[in-house]
């Protein structure tokens, strides 16, 4: 009954979805603003449409309702409440719907801005919005349906349909198969979640982008009003990233937190491509340049977003991400064609519109630097887009299948890495129009000098490795420039103004939100790099089978092994759990306790990592192997991961530094006042 | 535009600016040549390895199978891992026309006259390590004709497959 309901009211969304296209179109075309306010409430009335979709698939989930495929296969019995409401995203199906909601709760929330001054965009942002919309919702409906049931024929045959055939009867499994172990983590509980915000939030500035080029209103408008529409869903891109990184780290039992997978890049191709429009638009707004570049950029993103929600949910390639095989493939490259290449021919249409206002004078100059970042940015996304196709192409060309592991993808792009990390260094003190290597070393030797410091400690630390130096100096340098920035500029308020430092830092951070929050933003991201130069390049390991009372030593860590049990735990798991001893230069420390689960629903078993966590490195510990009625003995393996944890202390750092960048001005519409001004401005100039 | 009619055309900068980036773009295209002759895994199945025999040499690669579940034997004072795959088509394609991945792999690990490979690797036992696996291995063939992965990668598509339930209640 259920399933009936939340199918029928998934049909709704799209029929209501699809009646909005065309008002929209009608309305715009004919400028009747009867048709493009139907079409605005039909955009708002998709979301409670939709969430009725979604909830009735978690009560289906919640209440076993396994007759329902999509529930068996995602929860069972033993599963706790909350994975069972986030089974919604555990599967395929699922994931789908949660996609087109959380897509449509974008799409109303767009709906319920002040429109009064850019109402020539409305319809065409509904009609984006909406087709992708549609498109996700009618993939549910006609190929991946969440509400196809099992039937048992009149001959006995199991079949799985969404409405009872002729003569069949309702079949009941008792449990369902549950939800993939690997999954059962609170990492992955809100990993997917973040990053469908993330592509779906791209989803809102590339619908402004295509209704500036259909209205002809090509001026920077369409950047201000979805600036931070695009803070907000690289934030959440990064985070859904790292939390993936994350779950790796925990669950996988690797000892890793990334591993170049082809649908880890699938994720980062428009975290790269959304990076480097998030520097470029300020290039537009400050110097009126770029325009053309910043329309590909966000029309590349749009495309890998639904790229990347494709190649996550498919099986296309060989992944642990990839769940199943399933016939939306072309489907979906059908959708990326038709869109990307409609965008392009509106952006030829538009391309005379679109001419810079500003040039390149200088090599030094703020916007050389950042047209250096995008480069940058492009040419990893085209690396790592490179190293995802190759295989299909190899085989195209040569009949040879050739595929690249994470050294290929190492090498390649951890100098361009360290390349963006010096630009990130010195981009903040360069000028916007000009600037020489005087002015800027004038503004540099400082905080360099910091950082040679800090590369004298690391040397004296016994760091020989020249990659490792790099990276550490690049850290140092970074973190020193935009401290000194932010000291600099701090001090000389508090000179002219005599504010108390602390509130000349407040006040400053205030009045320049999106450059101090930026900046904080990139606090982040080098915290991150430190993390990941520990353990890319420190991370050492050892394994052995140790009986009672035997240790394994490694970087100065004392690992003795004491007991191990071995129980059937209630909630559906077989537990192996060994404990053992913790010590450090000889001091006690404590105890870890690694084990594995064994879902007898599944017949999977999961390695959870025992981990002693601090800010200089963590002591990983994997129970590998053990013999059964034995609790004498068990075989470990240990890694030690220098400085990982900086890694997640820079992704608290991104949040914070977004939320200074990204929170409502008091004036929310100044900015795009003062725009409007200056663009009248300069037409009165002319 | 009207702006760009104000400063000096600059020419001589806009050479300067594409000289660099293209410097940037050639480092770079040099970067991807060197590695992938350095680090390149030829992806095939079992069958065309042995096909090649020999000639295959000393180079890196990978290979998709089926894991036998019998053959799966771990040392666990040396944490060596070996296992025995069956030839599966490694084309997509193939492996839709035969029925979907899980019913190829049933279909290799039924088959005695399927082609096979022993699988040598030092590490952790992966739990998804089982009868009916796909198993994806990263490494190279050994003089003693085994294969010994540096990397190993399982995939259990059963689980996650639509499948219909094989036991029903009321």
């Amino acid at each position: 009954m259920l399933a009936n309901f939340g199918f029928g009211a998934l049909i709704i969304t799209f029929l209501v979805a699809l009646y909005g296209i065309g008002a929209a179109i009608y309305g715009g075309v004919k400028n009747s603003a009867r048709w493009v306010e139907s079409a605005r409430l039909a955009m708002l009335l998709t979301f409670p449409l939709i969430t009725l979709t979604a909830v009735s698939i978690i009560i289906m989930l919640v209440t076993r309702q396994y007759q329902v495929q999509y529930v068996y296969n995602v929860t069972s019995d033993t599963m706790p409440l909350y994975l069972k409401i986030t089974a919604l995203w555990g599967g395929q199906a699922g994931s789908l719907i949660f996609w087109s909601w959380l897509m449509a709760a974008f799409a109303t929330a767009v709906t319920l801005r002040k429109w009064d001054r850019d109402r020539e965009f409305l319809p065409w942002v509904i009609v984006v919005s909406l087709i992708t919309l549609a498109f996700f919702v009618g993939m549910s409906i006609f190929v991946e349906n969440p509400f196809e049931r099992f039937w048992l024929s009149a001959s006995g045959r199991e079949m799985v349909a969404m409405f009872q055939p002729a003569g069949a009867t309702p079949l009941i499994p008792s449990d369902g198969r549950g939800l993939n172990p690997l999954l059962r983590h609170p990492g992955m509980v809100i990993h997917p979640p973040m990053l469908y915000l993330g592509f779906v939030s791209f989803v809102i500035p590339f619908a402004f982008a295509i209704a500036a080029l259909i209205t002809g209103r090509t001026d920077d408008r369409w950047i201000r009003i979805t600036r931070r529409w695009s803070l907000v869903a690289w934030i959440f891109l990064s985070l859904g990233l790292v939390l993936g990184s994350r779950w790796a780290y925990d669950v996988l039992g690797w000892g890793g937190y990334w591993g170049w997978d082809p649908v880890e890049i699938a994720a980062f191709l428009p975290w790269l491509s959304g990076t480097a429009f998030l520097h470029s638009v300020m290039i537009q707004e400050k110097r009126g340049m770029f325009k053309r570049w910043n329309m590909v950029l966000v029309i590349v993103t749009y495309a890998l977003v639904i790229f990347g929600t494709f190649l996550t949910r498919s099986g296309v390639l060989s992944s642990v991400h990839a769940f199943a095989q399933s016939a939306i493939g072309p489907l979906f490259f059908g959708f990326i064609g038709v869109t990307f290449i409609a965008s392009l021919a509106l952006l030829l249409h538009r391309w005379k519109d679109l001419t810079s206002a500003g040039q390149l004078n200088s090599m030094l100059s703020r916007e050389a630097l950042f047209l250096l970042n995008n480069l940058l940015f492009m040419l990893i996304l085209l690396v790592c887009l490179w190293g995802l196709i190759f295989p299909i192409v190899s085989e195209l060309f040569t009949g040879q299948k050739v595929t690249f592991g994470p050294p290929w993808y190492e090498r390649i792009t951890g100098p361009l890495f360290a390349a963006l990390l010096l630009l990130m260094g010195v981009a903040p003190l360069s000028a916007w129009g000009h600037s020489t290597v005087k002015t800027l070393g004038r503004a540099m030797w400082k905080p360099t000098i910091v950082s040679v410091a800090v590369l004298a400690v690391a040397l004296a630390t016994g760091v020989r490795s020249v990659g490792a130096l790099i990276g550490f100096w690049l850290v140092g340098f970074v973190i020193a420039i935009t401290l000194y920035d932010y000291g600099r500029a701090i001090w000389a308020r508090h000179k002219r103004s005599h504010e108390p430092l602390p509130v000349a830092f407040w006040n400053l951070v205030g009045r320049n939100r999106r450059r101090y929050g930026g900046y904080i933003i990139h606090l982040g991201i080098v915290l991150m790099a430190l993390g990941i130069i520990g353990i890319e390049m420190f991370q050492t390991e050892t394994q052995g089978t140790l009986k009672t009372g035997e240790s394994l030593s490694l970087s100065g860590y004392t690992v003795t092994f004491r007991s191990l049990a071995e129980w059937n735990n209630p909630d559906g798991r077989n537990i192996a759990r060994a404990v053992v001893d913790v010590s450090k230069d000889g001091r006690y420390l404590g105890q870890l306790a690694p084990r594995r689960d064994f879902y007898f629903d599944a017949q999977q078993s999961m390695t959870i990592p025992g981990v002693r966590s601090t800010m200089e490195d963590d002591l990983y510990l994997l129970l590998v192997d053990w013999e059964e009625f034995n609790s004498n003995q068990a075989t470990l393996k240990l890694f030690h991961n220098p400085l990982i944890n900086w890694l997640w202390v820079g992704s608290v750092v991104l949040i914070l530094g977004m939320l200074v960048a990204a929170w409502p001005d008091q004036e929310p519409d100044a900015a795009v006042q003062r725009a409007a001004q200056k663009a009248s401005g300069r037409v009165t100039a002319d | 535009m009207e702006n760009a009619a104000i400063e000096r055309p600059a020419s001589g900068s806009r050479a300067k600016f594409i000289i660099g980036g293209l410097l940037i773009i050639a480092a770079v295209v040099y970067l991807v040549i060197s590695s992938t002759q350095a680090s390149a895994q030829y992806f095939m199945t079992i069958a065309e390895l042995q096909a090649k025999g020999a000639s295959i040499g000393n180079r890196e690669l990978r290979l998709s199978g089926a894991v036998l579940g019998d053959t799966i034997q771990y040392d666990s004072e040396n944490l060596r891992l070996t296992f025995t795959i069956a030839d599966i088509p490694a084309d997509n394609a193939e492996i839709e026309a035969q029925g979907g991945l899980a019913a190829v792999l049933h279909a290799a690990v039924q088959d005695p006259t399927r082609p096979t490979l022993v699988i040598v690797y030092d590490g952790v036992m992966p739990d998804l390590l089982k009868n009916e696996a796909q198993a994806i291995v990263t490494g190279k063939m050994g003089e003693d004709g085994k294969f010994y992965a540096k990397e190993l990668l399982l995939k259990c598509p059963t689980k996650y497959e639509e499948a219909v339930p094989d036991q029903a209640g009321k």
